[in-house]
């Protein structure tokens, strides 16, 4: 033959440009792949690279490489690789794909990987419909590791971890991936194929090819399973694996078109509109506003609260502590607000620290406050005890038992509840407690609690409610003291 | 730009996205909820990622493949989420990948409860997963530090290819406090080594499996002369009133709180007494710890746990100077009052009655 | 060689050197003419052989074989559109 004759030739079939001339990455042999002679992969990885060199996607491929002989594609494939943890590659390809949305990102399993250790992750990202494109290589062994049994290994089939052969009994059936995924409502193509003879060679490259495409349009999610041989592990001559893909493995996996709604779906946009950066802070609600400078008027030289509000779940314990903590940062003090975390939680109670303070706030814990604000008994029971000598106890009831009352402590105790259904809502008990505190410590000038309670609550009705609260509950206060005096 | 007031958790996140954080994979699990909840309203708004994962397992190796692909991306978990974690974090810390994982610890092990505890400190600071590897690992102690540390730890995440644990405590995720944000947020950039879909970047691969011995051995000691230069460049700690202090307390995050009140106290006691706080706890502030034997008679590590933090302590001193423990656990804070307790019980074991006269009158 | 009108429609190129002597070529070739050679290569593998003539162009032998560049199959110019994105090679040297 000579050269006249071949040159009125051309290549109809030759080495991918996705392939690597060379493979460098391998560390000897760089000129063949590790794959045992026969093996299945070499024909998907083949059948891959041509579908990429057809589509022109070269430089916007992505491989996932996951563990088994899989994990080695980024040897060969000329593309972007990642190589990925055993069973997590469908994951890793969702973040690869959402965050390039314009790269063509494949996720390259083998059946141990897929069905076994990363059935919850293909699972996932299968009905989440993510973009990318699953190749499935079904032989029906854990084929890297020595021929352990996995989800697709056979009924009857041996293996390493299963000597006497798969028994439906021990391990249960085979697991068929193809058919599970096609039952999910977002795949938009899922074909099975096989290895088993020319036939079956030829539509996988078609499959193959297909699934990749469907990406390239912005289709969805495609999984093609592949029955695939390991003459290795099985004990087989290449030509005898192949026909046991064909005449057994073909009786537990049919092969065919299990979903296909590539007809149906629309190309997704992935070209979504993104603020400018100087638009960040504003979208991220952070305030722009001046802070104010100068002395604070109407507030005392000196403060130093600690202040523990106590009482039950929807008694608006939370509110309470969180308008005062607004209101001092409003008047220019450090403050803090520390809910009631952690078992108690759950249980129906709720409490929070508050500290308001001139000097920086070391601890946010208050373990012995200057002020209790209990709603209702057990609060006051819990907590009365660590109240600081001169301090405050603030109660929702008639009288402060006079067990809970130590000398040096001051109390109001009042039902306050009953007073806040008088002006028209059990639910605004919070802030007649927290008027009659604020009258009583006289650190927070009204303006400051007036602009924290309006950025607090959303509702009309509540804000007007609230307000009129505050001041009831001072005036509570005030008639008290008066009422004092005159007994005096 | 005014103060304003906010919860950690939120804080934490805010300061992600200025951060140029562009992607947040997460699980839901108390106390770090809040997170990913605030990722989810915010990211879709600013044009980044929010995805919901099946698993922490799932949304660890997300976060593999997100920075992977060039982008600054964070999770954020709680103990039974960040052991789960652990597989991706030695995967991402393998493969030299960058990212921030928010642990907002609570008690353990098991199912444990949902209350603040600082027992995840071995499994993060110790690096909780398999091979040669370490997560640099950053301690708020208020909500003013969720958003400054944040910043950092995407900072060092990208400086060191490494991922970077913002350990806080549920106190610290849950108050308050007044916070100021930088004005402007960070640009977004592709770093040069991701794989991003494009010609530039087409023979970029990321990989942590390395076949040939020699070659996994000069992987894992070319991750270990990094930790060394980060152990020498990024330890921080927080002292307070130390420079005298022959009592030293050491404690990170809501604890640090405490000691620096009960500081106050011992002080005017007359108690030399003294707080380091470590910022960092890997690398741990060995130095700064040591730099105290001059003064310091006693060390004391005050945790919430049964005593994770306190054998950093006593490797930093070595011997030196003797190491005394409190912690609580369960949700359970060691109260102003119990480290009071010790403080004087210190006192009177390690220092010398005439110096603590002496002290007593100079504060008089 | 005979003239143009008798040329084959396709030409093998085998590479002795990626290949692994697996077989599937020879058993995939409708037309049997591919085989295994008697020696073996630098690796210890019966490699596959071109029998020279033959060759229909049809390509399975290249799915066939799991070695990316063990197989080049080259069509007749002028027939069926293939994979090879219109290169055209000049070969010195016979197949």
């Amino acid at each position: 033959m000579s050269n006249e004759v071949l040159a009125d030739y051309d290549i109809a079939q030759c080495k991918a440009d996705a392939f690597y001339d060379q493979y460098d990455r391998k560390g000897e042999l760089q000129h063949q792949t590790h794959y045992c002679p026969g093996c299945g992969h070499g024909n998907i990885s083949k059948m891959l690279a041509s579908a990429i060199d057809d589509l022109g996607i070269q430089d916007r491929t992505i491989l996932i490489n996951p563990v088994g002989c899989s994990v080695f594609g980024y040897y060969y494939f000329d593309v972007g690789n990642v190589q990925a943890a055993h069973g997590r590659a469908p994951a890793v390809a969702t973040a690869v794909k959402r965050s390039r949305p314009h790269s063509i990102v494949v996720s390259y399993q083998g059946d141990g990987d897929l069905s076994a250790i990363g059935s919850a992750e293909i699972l996932h990202a299968a009905n989440r419909g993510e973009n990318i494109t699953a190749i499935f290589v079904n032989n029906a062994t854990y084929s890297m590791t020595g021929g352990q049994a996995g989800p697709t290994t056979l009924i009857g089939q041996r293996s390493t971890t299963t000597p006497n052969g798969r028994s439906a009994a021990n391990e249960g059936y085979p697991l068929r991936v193809s058919e599970l995924l096609s039952t999910l409502a977002a795949p938009v193509y899922i074909e099975r194929v096989g290895l088993g003879n020319n036939k079956q060679i030829a539509q996988a490259a078609r499959a193959i090819r297909r699934a990749v495409e469907n990406q390239v349009r912005g289709l969805g999610f495609s999984l093609i399973e592949i029955l695939s041989p390991c003459p290795t592990i099985w004990k087989m001559t290449p030509v005898e694996a192949q026909h046991w893909v064909r005449d057994v493995m073909e009786r537990t996996y049919p092969l065919g078109v299990f979903c296909d709604r590539t007809k149906e779906v629309e190309p997704r946009n992935v070209d979504l509109p993104k603020p400018a950066l100087s638009e960040i802070p504003a979208l991220l609600e952070i305030a722009d506003t001046v802070q104010l400078a100068g002395e604070i008027p109407g507030v005392p030289s000196v403060v130093d609260l600690h202040i523990r509000v106590a009482g039950f779940g929807g008694q608006g314990v939370l509110l309470l502590g969180e308008v005062l903590a607004e209101a001092g940062l409003n008047a220019g003090l450090e403050v803090s607000w520390l809910p009631s975390y952690g078992p108690e939680m759950r249980s129906g109670t709720s409490n929070c620290h508050v500290r308001l303070s001139h000097s920086p706030i070391d601890s946010p814990m208050v373990s012995s406050p200057n002020v209790l604000i209990a709603m209702n008994e057990p609060s006051l029971r819990k907590f009365s005890a660590t109240v600081r000598p001169g301090g405050w106890i603030l109660y929702n009831g008639d009288a402060v038992p006079q067990e809970c009352l130590q000398n040096d402590i001051h109390s109001l105790a009042l039902p306050f509840t009953h007073l806040a259904d008088e002006l028209g809502d059990s639910r605004i008990t919070n802030m007649l407690m927290l008027g009659a505190l604020l009258e009583i410590t006289g650190v927070l000038p009204q303006a400051h609690v007036d602009s924290a309670l309006s950025s607090l609550v959303k509702s009309a009705r509540f804000l007007s409610l609230d307000r009129s609260a505050l001041q009831q509950g001072r005036s509570l206060y005030r008639e008290r003291q008066k009422a004092m005096l005159l007994a005096e | 730009m005014r103060k304003q007031l906010m919860k950690g958790n939120d804080a934490l996140m805010k300061s992600a996205i200025l951060s140029g954080c562009r992607a947040f994979y997460g699980y839901p699990i108390t106390p770090a909820s809040e997170i990913v909840e605030t990722a989810a309203l915010y990211m879709p708004r600013i044009g980044g990622v929010f995805l919901q994962a099946e698993s922490e397992v799932a949304a660890i190796n997300m976060l593999y493949g997100a920075a992977a692909a060039g982008v600054r991306c964070m999770t954020a978990s709680s103990g039974p989420g960040m052991s789960l974690m652990q597989e991706g974090m030695s995967y991402l810390a393998g493969a030299e990948l960058p990212c921030v994982i928010a642990d907002i610890t609570r008690s353990g092990p098991g199912l444990g409860n949902i209350a603040a505890e600082q027992s995840d400190y071995n499994q993060v600071v110790k690096g909780g997963g398999h091979g040669n590897y370490r997560t640099i690992v950053l301690a708020p102690h208020s909500v003013q530090e969720m958003v400054d540390l944040t910043a950092l730890a995407f900072e060092l995440a990208d400086r060191y290819r490494n991922p970077v644990v913002l350990l806080a405590d549920g106190f610290i995720g849950q108050m308050m406090e007044p916070v100021e944000f930088p004005s402007e947020a960070t640009e977004p950039y592709l770093p040069r080594w991701a794989v991003a879909g494009t010609a530039a970047a087409r023979g970029n691969l990321i990989n942590s499996l390395h076949l040939d011995c020699d070659e996994m051995e000069g992987h894992s000691r070319a991750l270990e002369a990094k930790y060394r230069i980060a152990d020498q460049r990024e330890a921080r700690a927080e002292e307070w009133r130390t420079d005298d202090a022959e009592i030293v307390l050491v404690g990170y995050g809501i604890v640090g709180r405490i000691l620096k009140a009960v500081t106050a106290e011992a002080r005017a006691e007359g108690i030399p007494v003294g707080v380091l706080r470590p910022i960092t706890l890997y690398p741990f502030p060995s130095s700064k710890i040591r730099n105290l034997v001059n003064h310091a008679r006693v060390f004391a590590a005050v945790e919430m746990s049964n005593g994770q933090m306190v054998d950093d302590v006593r490797l930093a001193l070595n011997g030196a100077r003797p190491v005394e423990f409190l912690g609580r656990g369960g949700g359970n804070v060691p109260s102003h009052e119990e480290v009071m307790r010790l403080v004087r019980e210190l006192a009177s074991n390690f220092l010398a009655p005439r110096a603590r006269e002496t002290e007593h009158v100079a504060h008089v | 060689m005979a003239d143009a009108e008798n040329r084959d429609r396709g030409q093998l190129r085998l590479s002795e050197d990626e290949c692994k002597g697996c077989g599937l070529c020879v058993e995939a070739c409708a037309f049997k003419v591919i085989s295994l050679s008697e020696g073996l290569n630098h690796y210890g593998y019966r490699t596959a052989m071109y029998a020279g003539a033959g060759c229909s162009g049809c390509g399975i032998c290249f799915l066939a074989c799991p070695e990316p560049g063990a197989i080049t199959v080259l069509r007749l110019r002028g027939t069926a559109a293939a994979h090879g994105r219109g290169r055209v090679i000049s070969i010195p040297g016979a197949a």
